[in-house]
Formats: structure tokens, C-alpha cells, sequence
């Protein structure tokens, strides 16, 4: 078995930063312009490491599967970023994010690691204003802030709805100027297809490159995964289509292990799904709870008409809605975390007061606001939400409440990393979402910019150079030596094998049937039995899928048929993983909900005593079972308690 | 210097600042010119035209505006030219009439057409004033006046061809469809425009637009219907 | 607004194997398309539908779906993002046409823009440009507080306006000179806007623009297409406002 030592400082929580900074090594200038270093992905986590990493002086090479770095999804992200400057005055600090974000985790995160993310998401402001990020501002000039979910302060930076596209083009700018120096050598429309380790260190990747088809070998001193998350496995997701587990996955495989497979967050606010041509479900940005009410009629026959399109929303009296958030967390409302919220409407839908025609949407009404502070208001704030709205369901939000539905939006599982980000394979990290290190069970809202920006920018510049500084006598890497040409030989065989198949269904037939497994039995609420019928039917899905899956058209050209094929044959694995690991916690905490562990009133029921630690999954070869791991988690500055939002 | 006038932006500046030197000409030609229709003796309009004939200032500007629209007309060509083929594949199927106004997309050809009605402007009376000389130029005048009897020319022609008068009717509705668009957006290549000035040089240059081509629509309609 | 079904739709679409080979329009029939699907996935059925008669699917660019990654292109009826307002062509749905349409699809169609295959076009002329001075130069660390900056409501808000530019390539696509002036504006003005970006606008204007030329794209006649077939419907003042900074820098070399 590997050591999974967390590496996390000794000391008083508010100086083990500091401290470990101050201890750890430094790579000089001379040194660092010979060493390489690979990024996989440009969101918010590989833009901003990439461009930092070159502008120290190492040489950078950097990754993405799309046409342009600027096009990751973290482009997607509407509402904000999170961050301690407490410039409104309303008693925020960094103890205060500090506290919030790992209560939000439900008590399923590192304590270090989040108080670094809050200690360092001041900088991550100012970084991004001197970049030329256009947050929203004052009258005054200073900088503007709103609330979100979770919290009692407002603590979170905005870009009108379009906050994770200012940040992603504020790191992107950063990236461009680097490649436009040469430090950093940029790949576009290449795709990862596996890690390549020598002496049990990382030291290069396979790609194919999506144009040509041609897979090729890149080395470097150290390889940064920061590919995102896993939600697709549940083919209906916010994510982007393209978005995958695959870089992650392939650094399973090679002995990097997987954290909390079964923490994904389901989104409470997302436009609800209609037929069964849909492709994609399209996030609301939470911001939204801010201003709207959400509610559902309070009687059922109203449901029942509303359902069959008889009445409308506004021909219900004020009396007979039910504001069930209101109704049931007073002192948050509107604003409790997601995946209460999810949960609450969820309950609401399965009790028979769904307002579609499907019956599982509830509604998000912004009239109150709008008598409130008057439409300009709300279109200042939200107009091109609205708008959005409006181009997909043909339904104007200012005049009808909108509907909203739960959908997977994120995963706070992902690769282990210990202080330094690194992952228990030597030389390889993981950052932002591809890691699992500091949302826990459930992520606050704004926060995963804050931690894709603070990984990128300020962490693991710092710490990868204590890996590197080891590593200035090691020569630039070989692609020629036999660990590239196996892996290579290997990746090709696999792409072979798929495109070989020649069978009769389509990769989206597969997909389709892997997400309503995935959404029936490990979804918003999961069950002994039904995980273990999940394991056994993603299985039998499996082995149809490598025998009679068809993928079309060439190998030597662009293919998006294939490189779906690839990414799928993964999430099979992935989805079984995330079943293993949510049959083996039972309780509910954060996003993960066991039916068979409530309060008495429905509510989600920790087990502490039993569950607090990481499950980390160790892979030990094809068609073998992985073996868990865990990782105490040790809380020493937080008395751990049952999340109430009451 | 030589790079700034090849460059994209460089290009459209000086077709901008040639097409705003135009524009002022245009408005003392058209001013010059409306006195042939308040003045049935044609003493006014002579008075005016010798003015033009004979003043220093416009003799030294003569050569200028041959040169702006020697530039206007060149540039326009080499404009159009690195346009056409910065798309070598056409489109199959386009609709651009939703997203932009006719003679914005047509300015070429509207300032080819009002190039050919120059060109039969200037041999109509520029080359024949200036160069050949005409018989009806010298009659009808003071004995012993120093000038030519331009209005005697030009109301000759548009009181005896029904085609001319046409064709100066329909070359000020031509140059005035140019300069819609030509008026503003001259203005936005020097920078000269924001959200808000935007929508007043468009205004602006409908007012002018419409100016031109009644103002010079108006001389041959006149003696047509009058004479 | 109950959505219908549209009983049949010709599709006319470019088919062109690679960036080398010759490409012509194949026409295809679809059935039974909700008006509630979006145009993508209308694709998304076609292409199920081809590759189970075992034709090559068509290839064309989409990935977030929700209108912010300005991935998705596509020439749809002869405009940029088909026939809608202010949208991408993910954002378009199926209620914009009528049953028995043709709808013809083209890909962004540009010097600069070279067809990868079928709908798919290379766009990295954008990057290039970018990379010539779409930035403020400034490193990780070591600057000022955020509030340091006062920046008015107006400044901020003009700034973001042209930020919101997602680098889709339909003023490309939509100007008949294929010019990107709308795009390069975009940029020079989010910065231009700001104090930040004031300290290197000059340079920056000059920059980007000598690589917007030398790529390939056609120069601005300001028909306004551009602004009107943005999906974030971007301003042309914009396009001013970069004339104006590019010309004092050319005046103040």
C-alpha cells in the first residue's frame, strides 16, 4: 500500500501556511529555466498555474481538448467568487470563510486546506482586478459584493452572471502573454489519453491529437492534471459536453488514487428537463436565490392542474403557495445550501407538487422582487439570465415564475492530493475541481472559482518547486524511453479496439442508459440495494458497450464520435467507483444522501463517529476491486456538529 | 508612414478623410449651385461661378479635390479588393438584409455609378468651360464682361434634354444613398463616435443625405417643369 | 407555447472530409423534431440517424450548450447562429422554423477561418491575435489591494459590456469582409476602459491590429452586421473607440 501522508503542517491552523511555506524548498532562476512542466487543462486551475509557472521561468507546456484555452467551462460559472476581504463591513474574515465553507462541506474536508483557500482568496481579488477582471462596482468606485447560499455575510465578487468567464479570460490573458513570450508552448485540440511515470515518478503524457488522430509523447519534469470533474457520467448535466473524467482516470490507473468518488453536487437551480432529445441541462446561476422565491402550491389539486397546463403560476393566490424553503429553514430561507435545496424541492416533487408536466419542477418567482426594488433592478443584475431563460423555454421570467429543477453540476470528489496538491503518484499534482481537497461533502456556492484561482495563482506555484527543486540534475525526459513507447502501444490499442468494434448502438446510446443508472440508483438519494444493483447493471452495461458499440468515421482525422467513445469507456468505470464508494458510506453528509440515514423529520443524519474520514481508492488492475483507503480527518479548531440551517 | 496607409485602419482613415473633404465640397457645389434656381436672369449664378473661377483660394483647391478624389477612388478600389479576398469561399445561402443596411454593403458600386455620372458631369460642363470652350459660354452676356455664361450652359441643357435632367435626378439620389452611409461612418473610422453620438451622426447623415439629393434633384426638375 | 412537432426538415449541409479535400452540400431529411429542441441537438438526432445508415456523422463545434463558450458556430440560413436575436447557436430552439423548411448550414466562412472538417473551422487566427497584446502585463503577486483601483459604475460596466465577447467568430462570419474589427475592438476596449489597461493601450491597439491584418481578415466598412448578429450583441462604439486608440498611437509614434 502507498503512503497517504497529508503532509499537513504542524501548528496553529492560522500559521501552518506560513510556515510551510517558509520551510519549503526554492528553485532558482537559472534552475528553473531548465525544467519543463506539463498542464492538462485551462480552466480557471491550469490557465492561471500555467501562466504563473512560466512567468517564475519554468517552461510550460499546456493542454486542452477544445479549440482555444479561453472555452473551458469554468467559462460557464454565472454567480461569483467567493473571498475574505470583509469589505462590507459585515464581520467577515478568513476565520469566518474558513468556518462556513468546511460546515458547508458537511465536516468532510481537511481543515488545513480550506483555511489556506480562505487565507489566500484576498489575493486571488486583487490578482484578478490588476489583470483587467471588470467586477461590478459601487457608485463609488470600490468593489461591489452579493450573498450567496450558505452564508450570512456578502463575501462574493461578481462579474454581472458571466463571473467565471471574466476569470477564466483574466487567466487566459495571463496565459496568452506567456505564450506569446515562448514560455509557454500551448496544445489546443489535444486531448490526454494517459500519464507516463519512469522510476514511479510522472514524467510525460500520451495525447491524441484531435485533428489528425496522431497520438503523440510529451515529457516534462512534473505533470499538473487540471481536467475538472466527473459529472457527465450522468450523461444530463451542467457540464459541457466535452467535459470528462479521463485525465483523472488515467492517473487512477496509474496509481494516483481517487477521493470520495460518491461527492458529486446536484444543483438546485437548473432548467428543468423536457422530453428525451435533450443533450444538456442549463444552470441558473445560484445568484438567483438571492432575489427569487421558491415555491410550490400548497394544495394538490393546484399541482394537478398547474401539470396539466390548466391554470398558471400567478392565477394561484398568495395564500395558497408554499414557500417550503421559507417554511422550513427560517433563518436562512431561501438562501440554505445546495444540496438542502436540491433535497427540498426534490421532496416537494416526489410528494406530488411538481408543477410541469413531468411533475419535477418547482418555481423560482422573482414577482416580489420586482415590486420590491422595481425591474431595472433585477435586470441590471440578472438580465442576461433572464434572458437565457427566456431563449430556451419561451417563457418570459419577469412575467412567470421561472421552473427549476435539481441537476449534477459539480464533483467534490476527485484525485487525492496531500498539502501540496501532489497526488500519491510523485511529480504528478491535481488542481480545482479534478481534486477533492477542500469542499468536503458539498460545495458553497462561488467557491469553486475561488479554489481553482487559489490553486492555480498561489498554491501550487509555491509547492510544486519543492517537488522541482529535487529535480534540476534530472535531464529533460526522454519520449523515446520504453515506458513512452508502452504507454503509447498501449492508448493506441485501446483507440484501435473501440473504433474496431463495429457494432450497432451509438456512444450516446450507452451514455444515455449509464446516466439514468447513475441518476435512478446514485443519484440525489441512494440506497443499499439500489447501489448494488447500480454496480451489477453498469457492469453488464460495460461489457455490451465494448462488444457492440459503433463509432464511425476515421482514425486519422477528427472524430468526435471516437473521443466520445473514450471519454464513456471511462465514466463506466468512473460510475462504478462512485457506487463502491457511496455503498460504503453509510450515512448522509453534504450531497451524498443514504436513505437509511435520517433524522426524524426527513432530515440529512451524519454519522461522525464512524464516517469521518476521506475514502481514498487505491486501483489495483483491471476487473480486480479497488481497495479503500481512509483518511482520518482530524478536526482540531471546529467542533463538528449537525449542520442546521434553521 | 507608407505602412500606416496599408494598414486596415490606415486605409479606412484616408478614405474617411478624403470622404469628409468630399462631403464639405459637396455642400459648396450644391450652395454654388442653387443659385440657378433663384435667379431666372442667371446674373447671380455667373457671379458665383466666376467667384469659383477666379478666386486664389479655390484655384489652389482645385487641384486638392482632384487629388481627394483620386485617393477616395483608388483606395476604395485596393479597400475592396483586400476585402473580396479575405473570404475566397462564398457563402451558398446569405441573408444580410436583417443585419445591414443596402448601401452599406454596396458602397462600391453606388460610388462607381456616381463615378460615371462625374465622369459625364465633368464632360458635360467642366471640359467645356474649362478645356474646349462652347459657343453658348460666350453669348448672352454684357458686352465686355469677363465671364463665361455658365447658366446659359447649363439651363440650355436641362431645358432641351429630358435625359440629362433624368440623369442629374438620378445622380443626386445616387450620391445621396453614398453618403448615408458614407456621412457617419466616416466619422466612426476617425474614432469620432460612441453609443451615443452613433445614433446622432446617423441622423446627421439621413439629414444630409436627403439634402444632396433633393438639393441637386431640384435644379434639372426645376427647368424641366418651369421652362 | 406548447411545443409542436415539425413532421420534416431538409437539412443542406456542408460536407468537407478534411481541410485539404473538396467540399460539397448534402442534403438530409429529419423527422419529428420537437420546436423545443434546441438546433444542436435537432444535429445530435440527425447524426444518431447517420451513423446507424452508417454515414459519417457531421462534425461541427458545440460544448458548453448554454451559450458562454462560444464554441458552437454555423452559418444557419444565411446568418451567424441561424435566425434568433442575440443568441448562439445552442441557445437557438426548433421554434424558429417551420415544418417542410430547408435549412441550409454553412460553415463560418473566412480566409482566416479554414475549414477543419464539415462545420468545423479553425479559429486559432483569434488566439494569435490575443496573444499580440490582449492583455495587461502584469505577473501573479504583488498588487495592489482591489480596492486600490476606483473604478466608476460607468467605467466598470462599459468595460464589461465588451468583456462579455465570447470569440465565437460570427462578426467574422457575418461581415462581407470578413473583417474581425468587431472582436479585436471587444478586447482593446475591455481594457481600454480600465485603468489597468490604460497604461498599455497604445501599444496594445498597434499590436493587435498589425496581427489582425497580417492574418488575413478584411478591413472594417462599419455595415453594422457585425453588431447585429453578436450574440452578446456587442457595440460597434466599440469599433470607434479602437480606430481612435489606434490612431493616437500611429499619430504619437
Amino acid at each position: 500500500m502507498q503512503n497517504l501522508d497529508s503532509k499537513i503542517p504542524a501548528g496553529p491552523l492560522a500559521e501552518k501556511w506560513s510556515k510551510h511555506k517558509a520551510a519549503i524548498r526554492v528553485v532558482s532562476p537559472a534552475n528553473k529555466r531548465k525544467l519543463e512542466v506539463i498542464v492538462v487543462g485551462t480552466g480557471l486551475g491550469g490557465a492561471s498555474a500555467a501562466a504563473s509557472l512560466a512567468e517564475l521561468g519554468y517552461n510550460v507546456k499546456a493542454f486542452c481538448y477544445q479549440d482555444s484555452p479561453r472555452r473551458a467551462h469554468s467559462i460557464a460559472a454565472q454567480g461569483g467568487i467567493n473571498a475574505a476581504k470583509n469589505y462590507q463591513n459585515d464581520n467577515d474574515s478568513v476565520y469566518r470563510l474558513f468556518y462556513d465553507t468546511i460546515k458547508g462541506g458537511d465536516y468532510r474536508a481537511r481543515e488545513a486546506n480550506v483555511y489556506r483557500l480562505a487565507e489566500v482568496s484576498p489575493n486571488i481579488i486583487d490578482q484578478c482586478v490588476a489583470q483587467g477582471v471588470p467586477f461590478a462596482r459601487e457608485y463609488g468606485g470600490l468593489l461591489d459584493n452579493r450573498s450567496f447560499g450558505g452564508v450570512l455575510v456578502s463575501r462574493t465578487f461578481y462579474a454581472r452572471g458571466q463571473t467565471g468567464q471574466q476569470l477564466l479570460l483574466g487567466a487566459y490573458q495571463a496565459l496568452n502573454r506567456q505564450i506569446a513570450k515562448g514560455n509557454v508552448k500551448m496544445y489546443t485540440r489535444h486531448e490526454m489519453l494517459d500519464v507516463v511515470l519512469i522510476g514511479g515518478k510522472a514524467r510525460g503524457i500520451i495525447a491524441r491529437d484531435l485533428i489528425t488522430g496522431e497520438i503523440k509523447r510529451f515529457g516534462a519534469h512534473a505533470v499538473v492534471v487540471a481536467t475538472g470533474g466527473y459529472g457527465n457520467v450522468f450523461f444530463l448535466s451542467t457540464n459541457a459536453m466535452g467535459s470528462n473524467g479521463s485525465a483523472a482516470w488515467q492517473c487512477y490507473r496509474k496509481g494516483a488514487m481517487f477521493a470520495n468518488p460518491c461527492f458529486v453536487q446536484i444543483h438546485p437551480t437548473c432548467i428543468p428537463v423536457h422530453g428525451d432529445q435533450q443533450s444538456k441541462l442549463t444552470l441558473m446561476s445560484e445568484s438567483l436565490r438571492n432575489d427569487g422565491r421558491v415555491w410550490v402550491p400548497k394544495k394538490k389539486e393546484d399541482a394537478q392542474k398547474l401539470r396539466e397546463g390548466k391554470i398558471g403560476p400567478n392565477d394561484i393566490a398568495e395564500e395558497d403557495r408554499d414557500f417550503y424553503l421559507e417554511r422550513r429553514y427560517p433563518s436562512y430561507g431561501n438562501l440554505v445550501p445546495r444540496d438542502v435545496a436540491s433535497r427540498a424541492a426534490k421532496e416537494r416533487c416526489d410528494a406530488g407538487y411538481g408543477v410541469n408536466s413531468e411533475g419535477k419542477a418547482v418555481y423560482l418567482d422573482f414577482k416580489y422582487a420586482i415590486e420590491r426594488l422595481g425591474r431595472n433592478v433585477i435586470e441590471e443584475r440578472y438580465g442576461n439570465l433572464f434572458q437565457m431563460y427566456e431563449k430556451i423555454t419561451d417563457q418570459d421570467p419577469y412575467k412567470v415564475p421561472m421552473q427549476i429543477y435539481p441537476a449534477i453540476h459539480y464533483s467534490m470528489g476527485g484525485t487525492w492530493v496531500d498539502y501540496n496538491l501532489m497526488t500519491t503518484v510523485q511529480g504528478l499534482y491535481s488542481i480545482g475541481e479534478a481534486n477533492f481537497s477542500d469542499h468536503g461533502a458539498n460545495r458553497l456556492g462561488a467557491s469553486a472559482l475561488m479554489q481553482g484561482l487559489a490553486d492555480g495563482y498561489f498554491i501550487l506555484p509555491y509547492t510544486i518547486g519543492d517537488y522541482l527543486a529535487g529535480e534540476i540534475m534530472t535531464p529533460k525526459t526522454d519520449i523515446n524511453a520504453p515506458e513512452f513507447v508502452e504507454a503509447e502501444k498501449k492508448v493506441t490499442e485501446r483507440i484501435e479496439k473501440l473504433f474496431h468494434i463495429k457494432g450497432t448502438k451509438t456512444v450516446d446510446y450507452y451514455h444515455k442508459k449509464l446516466g439514468n443508472i447513475m441518476w435512478d440508483f446514485v443519484g440525489m438519494s441512494r440506497n443499499e440495494e439500489g447501489l448494488k444493483k447500480a454496480i451489477v447493471m453498469i457492469r453488464e452495461l460495460r461489457e455490451e458497450f465494448w462488444k457492440d458499440v459503433k463509432v464511425p468515421g476515421e482514425l486519422n482525422n477528427l472524430n468526435p464520435e471516437l473521443e466520445k467513445a473514450g471519454r464513456l469507456a471511462d465514466f463506466f468505470d468512473i460510475g462504478e467507483l462512485m457506487a463502491l464508494d457511496a455503498l460504503d458510506r453509510n450515512e448522509s453528509c453534504g450531497g451524498h444522501f443514504r436513505e437509511e440515514s435520517v433524522t426524524e423529520d426527513g432530515e440529512a443524519l451524519r454519522n461522525d463517529e464512524k464516517y469521518t474520514y476521506v475514502s481514498v481508492w487505491e486501483h489495483q488492475g483491471e476487473g480486480k476491486e479497488p481497495v479503500l483507503h481512509k483518511e482520518p480527518l482530524i478536526f482540531e479548531n471546529i467542533k463538528l456538529s449537525q449542520r442546521s440551517y434553521k | 508612414m507608407s505602412k500606416f496607409l496599408y494598414a486596415s485602419i490606415g486605409r479606412k482613415f484616408l478614405m474617411s478623410v478624403t470622404g469628409i473633404f468630399l462631403l464639405l465640397f459637396i455642400l459648396v457645389h450644391l450652395t454654388i449651385n442653387l443659385l440657378l434656381i433663384f435667379d431666372d436672369s442667371g446674373a447671380l449664378y455667373n457671379e458665383g461661378a466666376h467667384f469659383m473661377v477666379t478666386n486664389p483660394a479655390i484655384k489652389i483647391m482645385e487641384p486638392i479635390l482632384a487629388l481627394g478624389f483620386l485617393v477616395h477612388i483608388i483606395w476604395s478600389l485596393l479597400i475592396s479588393w483586400e476585402n473580396y479576398k479575405a473570404r475566397p469561399v462564398k457563402y451558398k445561402k446569405q441573408d444580410l438584409s436583417v443585419a445591414s443596411s443596402w448601401a452599406s454593403r454596396n458602397m462600391l458600386i453606388l460610388g462607381a455609378l456616381v463615378f460615371v455620372f462625374l465622369v459625364i458631369h465633368l464632360a458635360n460642363f467642366w471640359w467645356k468651360i474649362k478645356v474646349s470652350g462652347h459657343d453658348l459660354l460666350n453669348q448672352g452676356l454684357e458686352p465686355g464682361a469677363d465671364m463665361h455664361n455658365t447658366y446659359l450652359l447649363v439651363s440650355t441643357l436641362f431645358k432641351t434634354s429630358w435625359f440629362y435632367s433624368l440623369l442629374y435626378i438620378l445622380g443626386g439620389v445616387l450620391l445621396g444613398l453614398h453618403v448615408t452611409h458614407g456621412f457617419w461612418s466616416a466619422f466612426q473610422t476617425i474614432g469620432f463616435s460612441n453609443k451615443v453620438w452613433l445614433n446622432r451622426l446617423q441622423t446627421v447623415a439621413k439629414v444630409y443625405a436627403v439634402v444632396v439629393a433633393l438639393g441637386f434633384a431640384i435644379i434639372p426638375l426645376y427647368f424641366m417643369i418651369k421652362f | 407555447m406548447a411545443d409542436k412537432i415539425l413532421k420534416k426538415l431538409y437539412i443542406e449541409v456542408w460536407r468537407q472530409n478534411n481541410a485539404k479535400a473538396k467540399g460539397k452540400f448534402e442534403t438530409y431529411t429529419i423527422e419529428n423534431i420537437s420546436t423545443g429542441t434546441s438546433f444542436l441537438e435537432m444535429l445530435d438526432i440527425l447524426n444518431n440517424d447517420l451513423i446507424e445508415k452508417g454515414v459519417d456523422p457531421i462534425a461541427f463545434d458545440h460544448d458548453c450548450r448554454e451559450g458562454i463558450c462560444g464554441t458552437c458556430s454555423l452559418y444557419i440560413n444565411g446568418r451567424p447562429h441561424g435566425p434568433d436575436s442575440a443568441v448562439t447557436t445552442c441557445q437557438l430552439h426548433m421554434r424558429k422554423f417551420k415544418d417542410g423548411d430547408t435549412i441550409t448550414i454553412e460553415p463560418w466562412r473566412a480566409k482566416a477561418f479554414p475549414v477543419i472538417k464539415d462545420l468545423v473551422v479553425n479559429r486559432s487566427a483569434f488566439e494569435q491575435i490575443l496573444q499580440a497584446g490582449g492583455f495587461v502585463s502584469v505577473n501573479t503577486g504583488g498588487v495592489p489591494d482591489g480596492n486600490a483601483i476606483l473604478i466608476s459604475h460607468e467605467d466598470a460596466e462599459e468595460s464589461m459590456d465588451a468583456a462579455s465577447c465570447i470569440g465565437c467568430g460570427a462578426c467574422v462570419a457575418a461581415c462581407k469582409n470578413s473583417s474581425a474589427m468587431l472582436f479585436v475592438s471587444a478586447k482593446v476596449s475591455h481594457l481600454a476602459k480600465l485603468p489597468q489597461g490604460k497604461v498599455e493601450a497604445k501599444a496594445r491597439a498597434r499590436n493587435m491590429v498589425a496581427k489582425m491584418d497580417e492574418l488575413g481578415f478584411g478591413g472594417c466598412t462599419n455595415t453594422q452586421a457585425c453588431e447585429a448578429e453578436c450574440p452578446k450583441s456587442i457595440s460597434i462604439s466599440n469599433i470607434a473607440r479602437l480606430n481612435r486608440e489606434y490612431l493616437s498611437a500611429r499619430f504619437s509614434e
